[in-house]
């Protein structure tokens, strides 16, 4: 693995007035009800987890679940009440507001559901806003604001305002607008969300793209189960602040941790989810028969052929070297299999 | 009981009441009780009693306390006064340097710190008086009178109306286009034909000055309210108090602090427009995204960047509204600090409706109102103002303002050049018109007046004198019956239904200070007009609003007259019905009906436009018609946003009914109005207009609990 760059050890986020007094007093033991009778709000309980660079954790959670505050303990935007963050090794928590500036001028660039463009500035001011607050010559900003205009396909329209785009163009601008001081941690606070199912779809290929180009360590936060599948490295899924499963897509869908997040699972179509690799046999590489399939291809692709199959499929890598096998019962198994009255 | 039961508020109203009436019969009017007395003028009389707190003789007649509470706060006024005197006159002696005697000389430092500040505010005002109409101070301020006598060319020429003309027209149109443009043209043209070029540039550079400094400070206190509790919470109730303090009765105070003249106007205009510009700047700031000020965060700004580029510029609409009140509150003021010697159409005004010369005064009072509604107007278009695509336009197309800006300076400046030739002997017109040297109208005005007068005079007396015997006179007379406590009761038990015990206390107290003051009497007589006028300005504004909601355009058009109505200073209101009704009460009353009708038409208009669209539909699918739609959804719904319509309608009715002291009224308003001339009537003055602003506020506090229980009750809110 990869050196890690974001990693938070039992974070705590409360709200309320003697919320430090009483987080201490807890003893790690923070239960939401107690809190709540007492007056105070528990955002995050106990969340601990490590993002490694170049990684795409994805924080899934419906409206409440604490999964936005997680964010914002971790951008800074508020402090957390307990427990510890570090970016890079750095102790965000011990960093002055200096320091804390100059990371987010540095490293640091967020994405919002609701644009949150300003409506006094063009698409290539908003863009460049990063890098003049920095300080960066106008000259520079607008010429690196312009190839970040071209990046996310807005050409010709830098000098319109974002009352003058559509939801699509203006989250755009906010992805622009986020990547432009070239960011090593980019956070992404639904920001989907807001958009038509159509659009939606083209921006979450469109981000795909740029990730596979970027390779940012990224903190996506969504409330869509399909959208995390898609995108995500690894899902954090939560609830009422405590992270109830924190694995693979593949893994969250064939073993769900708890009644909850099976409930999500439940509905997924797993053939559309899971690749071969996720499924075979890696034990059994003998009794082969002709075909043979990549281990990196998504089940739905693939299961016509191998259910033509009599014999055991073999599955190969990137190499063409025998890695593993499937029967094509598995593959019966999988889709429709321990679905419902769970298994 | 089983009534009893189902409206338990009604009965509890029901048994107010009952309690209120059954204390107004059980205690007699005291046998020495004249209607008002004179304590307040403090004269010796052996009948009164005397108490003393500390060190200051307070003098009152002595009534049973239930009748009437005992002054007790009659100290309130006399210690104001000699606080100021002590501050202004005795307060830190310290050594200051004298310019024009060369030697340090020992004054006080408060006295010291008001003459700077005014002497500072005098070359303000000057500065842009003389670049609006010629002179020679400024440069003086700079140099010396022997340094002009040398190089007499230096004097400032002012500018020609044509070129004010001009801009004026140009700015127009870069803000809202070519109607305003028009507008803007034809009132500067009015303005210098009919000869009141000079008055009207005085005020105007009045407002120049007050206008931006009140804005600065608005803006300033307000974000430093948007970023601190503490300054907020400190700031609160100084707000709420100046919202409702008749303008009148911050001029006394100022008077005794500034002197008498312009730079006292700018300075008390400064702390009446200044509470408006803080309030639109902290709901400006709060209606911000909050995900806007995160991105801003998260782009790495500072704090003070923050703000600059990212809180202010986003809430800009809601501060260019802060300025477009602050412009408004400015004329008004501009008008009525006239009463301290401010210079301009304000001071014209006053002196023509002194001299009863109605013509004039109508003159003076149409340039007003055409330079309000044109800064109304204007400032409004600037707020709503939004840029547009721009990159494809050319170097012309951008700057084309400024350039025909400067193209009219030139024209104008030649036009001048050939207007010395031409009237050569004579003013040069096309420089500038000349006080009482343009077209004037009175003339014909009062011979209007004369005309209806005489024609129509049995009638306006006949019904003068029912409405003041038949009407006015008994209602006063009913209030003024009402025992003290019989009416704290009332106002302290309403309080309580509406608001629980937190509205009873704060209802208590405003209604304490005013009782316990020397003025009771006469704030009766002021709630007895402010009543009367709420009373009927509701009804025909309920009725006006009902019927023009019927039809979107009358709606619009309605919603129009009102912001034009409202631009007008309040002082605009006293000419016509002084020209119809001449001096007496019911003239007064007739301008506050008139002045307190906007509020209640406008808020009638916009609660019903207010109503979902969805439950007009569900109604009209349900099958009721036109009149069971307005009976049954749209008023339950609307009622609300009327009733905070009532709230202005009254604070607007207080307004009118102080201003009417200058027709003669015998309400606080007179002890204003008489306050202004007593030299030490600083106290006086301010104490009076905190007992307005009170009685403004006890029935803001009650109707706007109403309004926000009323609208959780409905899911409005």
């Amino acid at each position: 693995m990869s050196e890690t760059v974001i990693k938070c050890e039992s974070v705590y986020k409360i709200f309320g007035e003697n919320a430090k007094k009483m987080l201490e007093e807890a003893n790690g033991n923070v239960d939401a009800k107690t809190f709540q009778d007492k007056g105070c709000i528990v955002g995050v309980n106990n969340a601990s987890f490590e993002v490694a660079k170049g990684e795409m954790l994805v924080v899934m959670g419906l409206s409440g679940s604490g999964k936005s505050t997680l964010l914002r303990c971790i951008s800074r935007l508020t402090d957390a009440t307990g427990g510890k963050i570090y970016i890079e090794g750095q102790d965000l928590l011990e960093l002055n507001n200096k320091e804390l500036i100059d990371l987010r001028r540095n490293k640091m660039g967020m994405v919002f559901q609701s644009f949150a463009l300003l409506p006094h500035k063009t698409v290539v001011e908003n863009i460049a806003f990063p890098l003049q607050i920095k300080g960066t010559s106008t000259n520079d900003s607008i010429s690196r604001a312009m190839e970040m205009v071209k990046l996310v396909g807005l050409d010709g329209r830098e000098n319109y305002f974002p009352r003058e785009l559509s939801g699509g163009q203006q989250q755009r601008v906010g992805i622009a607008r986020s990547l432009a001081v070239e960011p090593d941690i980019w956070f992404l606070d639904e920001p989907f969300s807001a958009l038509d199912p159509l659009i939606r779809k083209e921006m979450q290929d469109e981000f795909l793209r740029l990730q596979e180009k970027l390779q940012k360590t990224i903190m996506f936060i969504t409330h869509d189960f399909d959208e995390a599948l898609k995108l995500a490295d690894r899902i954090a899924i939560m609830k009422d602040g405590i992270i109830e499963q924190l694995d693979t897509p593949a893994n969250i869908v064939l073993n769900p941790a708890t009644e909850y997040v099976r409930k999500f699972t439940e509905e997924v179509p797993r053939e559309k989810v899971l690749v071969i690799e996720d499924v075979m046999d890696a034990s059994n590489k003998d009794n082969l028969g002709d075909l043979k399939v990549s281990k990196d291809d998504i089940i739905e692709n693939v299961a016509e052929k191998i259910l033509t199959q009599e014999k055991i499929v073999g599955v190969v890598d990137s190499d063409n070297k025998v890695v593993g096998s499937i029967k094509p019962s598995k593959i019966i198994d999988t889709v429709f299999g321990g679905r419902k009255n769970g298994s | 009981m089983e009534y009893l039961k189902k409206y338990p508020k009604l009965f509890q109203w029901l048994f107010l009441l009952a309690v209120f009436f059954a204390l107004c019969f059980a205690i007699d009017v005291p046998e020495t009780y004249k209607f008002i007395r004179g304590q307040a003028e403090f004269v010796k009389d052996p009948n009164q009693s005397v108490y003393f707190f500390l060190g200051k003789e307070v003098r009152y007649y002595a009534f049973d306390v239930f009748w009437r509470l005992p002054p007790l706060l009659g100290w309130l006024p006399i210690w104001i006064n000699d606080g100021l005197f002590f501050l202004m006159n005795e307060w830190m002696p310290m050594e200051f340097w004298n310019e024009d005697t060369q030697e340090f000389k020992t004054r006080p430092l408060l006295l010291q710190i008001s003459r700077n500040l005014t002497s500072f505010m005098t070359f303000l005002i000057e500065l842009i008086r003389e670049i609006l109409l010629g002179g020679l101070e400024t440069i003086v301020a700079f140099t010396s009178w022997d340094f002009i006598d040398a190089y007499p060319w230096l004097e400032l020429p002012g500018l020609p109306w044509t070129i004010v003309a001009a801009g004026a027209a140009i700015l127009s149109y870069k803000l809202s286009g070519k109607g305003l443009a028009l507008f803007a043209g034809l009132t500067m043209i009015y303005i210098s034909l009919f000869g009141q070029w000079k008055p009207s540039m005085q005020t105007l550079s009045f407002i120049l000055v007050a206008a931006p400094l009140s804005f600065i400070f608005g803006l300033g206190l307000g974000i430093a309210a948007y970023k601190s509790k503490r300054v907020e919470k400190a700031l609160y109730p100084i707000l709420l108090v100046m919202q409702t303090m008749p303008q009148y009765a911050v001029l006394v105070p100022a008077l005794v602090l500034f002197g008498v003249g312009d730079h006292a106007a700018v300075i008390i205009t400064m702390v009446v427009a200044v509470p408006p510009m803080i309030l639109l700047t902290i709901l400006g700031l709060r209606a911000i995204p909050p995900e806007v000020i995160e991105a801003g965060r998260m782009s790495g700004c500072t704090n003070w960047q923050l703000m600059l580029k990212v809180l202010i510029p986003t809430a800009r609409r809601d501060i260019l509204i802060g300025v477009n009140q602050v412009i408004m509150v400015c004329f008004s003021m501009a008008v009525i600090s006239a009463f301290i010697g401010a210079k301009g159409l304000g001071f014209n005004l006053l002196l023509a409706l002194n001299q009863l010369n109605i013509g004039l005064a109508l003159e003076a009072g149409l340039c007003i109102s055409l330079i309000a509604i044109l800064l109304d107007k204007m400032s409004l278009a600037w707020a709503n103002q939004q840029q547009d695509y721009f990159g494809n336009l050319s170097f012309y197309q951008r700057n084309k303002n400024i350039l025909f800006f400067g193209g009219s300076i030139v024209v104008g400046i030649i036009l001048a050049y050939i207007g010395t030739f031409i009237f050569k002997d004579t003013f040069n017109y096309l420089f500038e018109v000349p006080h009482n040297k343009g077209i004037s109208t009175a003339d014909f005005w009062n011979k209007g007046v004369d005309w209806i007068f005489d024609t129509f005079f049995v009638y306006i007396k006949a019904f003068n004198t029912w409405l003041i015997v038949d009407v006015l006179q008994p209602m006063r007379a009913l209030y003024l019956r009402m025992p003290a406590v019989a009416t704290l009761v009332l106002a302290v038990g309403a309080g309580y239904l509406i608001g629980g015990i937190r509205s009873a206390l704060v209802v208590a107290a405003l209604t304490l200070f005013i009782a316990l003051s020397p003025w009771w009497d006469r704030a009766l007589v002021t709630l007895y007009m402010a009543t009367f006028g709420v009373v009927i300005s509701c009804l025909i504004g309920f009725t006006v609003g009902t019927i023009c909601f019927q039809n979107k355009k009358s709606a619009a058009f309605m919603l129009g007259v009102c912001d034009i109505f409202q631009t007008f200073p309040s002082f605009v209101y006293l000419i016509p019905v002084m020209m119809l009704f001449g001096i007496t009460d019911t003239s007064v009353l007739i301008a506050v009906i008139v002045y307190a009708t906007i509020p209640a038409t406008r808020y009638t208009i916009e609660g019903l436009r207010s109503v979902p669209v969805g439950l007009h539909e569900a109604a009209t699918m349900s099958g009721v018609n036109k009149f069971q739609r307005l009976t049954k959804i749209e008023f339950p719904l609307a009622f609300p946003h009327m009733m905070l319509g009532i709230n202005q309608t009254i604070v607007f009715a207080l307004f009118m009914v102080i201003i009417g002291a200058f027709i003669g009224t015998e309400d606080l308003g007179q002890y204003i109005l008489k306050a202004l001339s007593d030299k030490n009537g600083a106290g006086i003055g301010l104490t009076l207009g905190i007992c307005v602003a009170f009685i403004g506020l006890i029935f803001d506090n009650l109707i706007r609990t109403w309004v926000e229980k009323r609208k959780k009750h409905l899911g409005i809110a």
